[in-house]
């Protein structure tokens, strides 16, 4: 088992996602199956071969850097699950 | 006529010019359709007949002035009513990717992809199921419920794009749109007996498809025929200045014509007639390539040595980039929140119980994968071995013109047959990943049935941009054979 209930813990709080002492167990057993069969990546000799990180010949282009209309912001602010004076609201990050 | 669903889009773009239906009718119809039957199949999310009826409106409206004149062009899915993937942006109509996370939102944009067939005249009938966030190959994994297979509804229709086959095979919509990440065309496509096409990387605009594996995604549509396929293709094909990885040329006009088979080399991977293959699946492949063998195609045996490396590198690659992309799901700007005073308890417990199993699995695993001391090991050694199975097909096409595969190695699986068991589930994937991880188009299509009655697909894999090739291949096919044709009894 390449991955411990310590070790799912860990990533999930990386991740921010909750899980439950049973998804702990469940996804540390799931997880360490997958990565087991993964496992025969390393048996490859690769020393010499570029990684491929896109398939597409050119890298990405960059636009002129120059003001753009945007939607409204009461649009962007619709789908909000809070808001306060046209903006998100969320809980203090600071004490 | 029978019944108008139960016309091929482009009779129903025949009627639709000679006056003898309208797209009010057709949108009707296919409203109907839907009302009775997906009680039974479930292929919708979301239906959205107010906003369908006044596209199909404003398309007779055009119609009308065009057959006055019959003067200019009008396209072939003009007044056409299709369905869109629950991952695609449509402004203002809810959009959930399958996911609860997503539960009430409305973009605040449309899709390239979507934008295009509605510009050309397109009427949306609505929003198919997925699996969550294209998470799947079954459909199973949508939160609001499975799709089931119309050719046997205790059956999945394959994934994730199971809701948008299962609606064409239904004929509850003449073409949908759909995307393929790892297979998500092609193998519903397959399960679902209809003809799907998998695009080129780059070749299709990805703005307003909600992200999963950004360097693997594509967006491609499903109908009943090449024939009927080739008109969307032809409309979301092409460049796009909103996705940076739009390819910057216009793509090529592709005619089906009589595509002569005489000297086409077709290749046949030997790694792909594996143990695992079901004996129905294996003969109907071969049935098929032998068709094509039979009206002058070369046949070669190919080898494509990495192909079972695949699997391990799309489940390091694609949950590593969706472990980026699904960070952006922070209950901040959109989807319901489970609020507190504190933000991490928030992200955790918004994410913890909104995310569905599968994705919260994938997460878990690109995260791992990206994490400090394991970066090396896994994803950067995945993405060397990437590059492996990508020149395994250039080597190839430098002998033949297309390779000729199954899709899958079963047909269409019972619903829940493979359980809590993700390594299992990500077997059924083994033909489909390669082609995403190379970045290069396939099309799935019908080449028979099995002992249970259900559709059986072959899939023909081509070179980046070959799209033009993959059409007039499989539309041959489609003239010498009925496969295409059959439709399930609901």
């Amino acid at each position: 088992m390449p991955i411990s209930v310590d070790e799912v813990r860990h990533i999930a709080n990386l991740a921010r996602l909750r899980l439950t002492p049973a998804e702990e167990r469940r996804y540390a057993e799931q997880l360490s199956a997958v990565l087991d069969y993964a496992a025969r990546l390393k048996e490859l000799d690769t020393e010499h071969i570029p990684p491929t990180s896109s398939v597409l010949p050119f890298d990405a282009p960059l636009r002129a850097d120059d003001p753009r209309p945007c939607p409204p912001r009461t649009r962007i602010l619709s789908n909000a699950p809070d808001q306060e004076d046209g903006m998100f609201r969320v809980p203090p990050v600071l004490d | 006529m029978s019944s108008l669903t139960d016309l091929t889009l482009s009779e129903a773009a025949a009627a639709l010019r000679q006056g003898e239906a309208s797209s009010v009718e057709l949108t009707q119809a296919c409203l109907e359709r839907i009302e009775s039957h997906d009680g039974a199949v479930h292929a919708f999310l979301a239906q959205t007949p107010d906003l369908a009826l006044e596209q199909a409106k404003a398309a007779d409206k055009k119609l009308a002035e065009w057959r006055k004149k019959k003067t200019g062009d009008l396209p072939i899915v003009h007044g056409v009513p299709l369905a869109i993937k629950d991952v695609l942006c449509l402004e203002g109509i809810p959009t959930t990717c399958g996911s609860l996370i997503l539960e009430g939102f409305r973009p605040p944009y449309t899709a390239t992809s979507v934008r295009r067939v509605m510009d050309n005249g397109a009427v949306v009938l609505g929003k198919t199921n997925t699996d969550e966030f294209a998470m799947g190959s079954s459909t199973e994994n949508s939160a609001y419920g499975p799709t089931h297979n119309p050719w046997d509804l205790t059956r999945v229709p394959g994934g994730s794009s199971g809701g948008s086959a299962a609606a064409v095979a239904a004929k509850m919509a003449f073409a949908a749109l759909g995307t393929d990440t790892g297979g998500s065309v092609r193998q519903p496509a397959s399960f679902c007996g209809v003809t799907g096409i998998k695009t080129s990387y780059g070749r299709v605009s990805r703005y307003g498809l909600i992200a999963y594996g950004s360097s693997l995604d594509t967006v491609g549509a499903l109908a009943s025929s090449a024939e009927d396929l080739l008109p969307i293709y032809e409309i979301i094909a092409g460049h796009d200045p909103l996705d940076s990885t739009s390819i910057r040329e216009d793509a090529p006009a592709i005619v089906l014509g009589d595509t002569p088979l005489k000297n086409l080399r077709i290749g046949v991977p030997t790694e792909y007639f594996i143990e695992g293959l079901e004996t129905d699946v294996e003969q109907a492949v071969l049935s098929a390539v032998a068709e094509l063998e039979h009206q002058g195609a070369e046949i070669h045996k190919v080898s494509l040595p990495h192909t079972d490396l695949a699997l391990p590198v799309y489940y390091i690659i694609a949950p590593a980039e969706a472990s980026a992309n699904l960070a952006r799901y922070d209950a901040i700007r959109f989807g319901p929140r489970h609020a507190s005073d504190d933000l991490w308890e928030q992200y955790l417990e918004t994410r913890g119980s909104l995310f569905g199993a599968e994705v919260k699995r994938r997460i878990m695993l690109g995260s791992y994968a990206l994490s400090t001391g394991y970066y090396d090991a896994y994803y950067g050694q995945a993405q060397k071995v990437r590059t492996l199975i990508k020149t395994d097909f250039e080597a190839a096409f430098q002998d033949v013109d297309l390779i000729a595969c199954p899709v899958a190695p079963t047909t269409a699986f019972k619903i829940g047959e493979h359980g809590d068991d993700p390594l299992s589930m990500y077997l059924e994937d083994v033909f489909t990943l390669p082609a995403n991880l190379a970045g290069i188009p396939g099309i799935a299509f019908p080449v028979g049935f099995d002992l249970n009655s259900l559709p059986i697909g072959m899939q023909l894999l081509g070179p980046h941009l070959s799209e033009g090739l993959l059409f007039r291949v499989c539309h041959a096919y489609q003239q010498l054979t009925d496969w295409h044709q059959e439709s399930p009894e609901l």
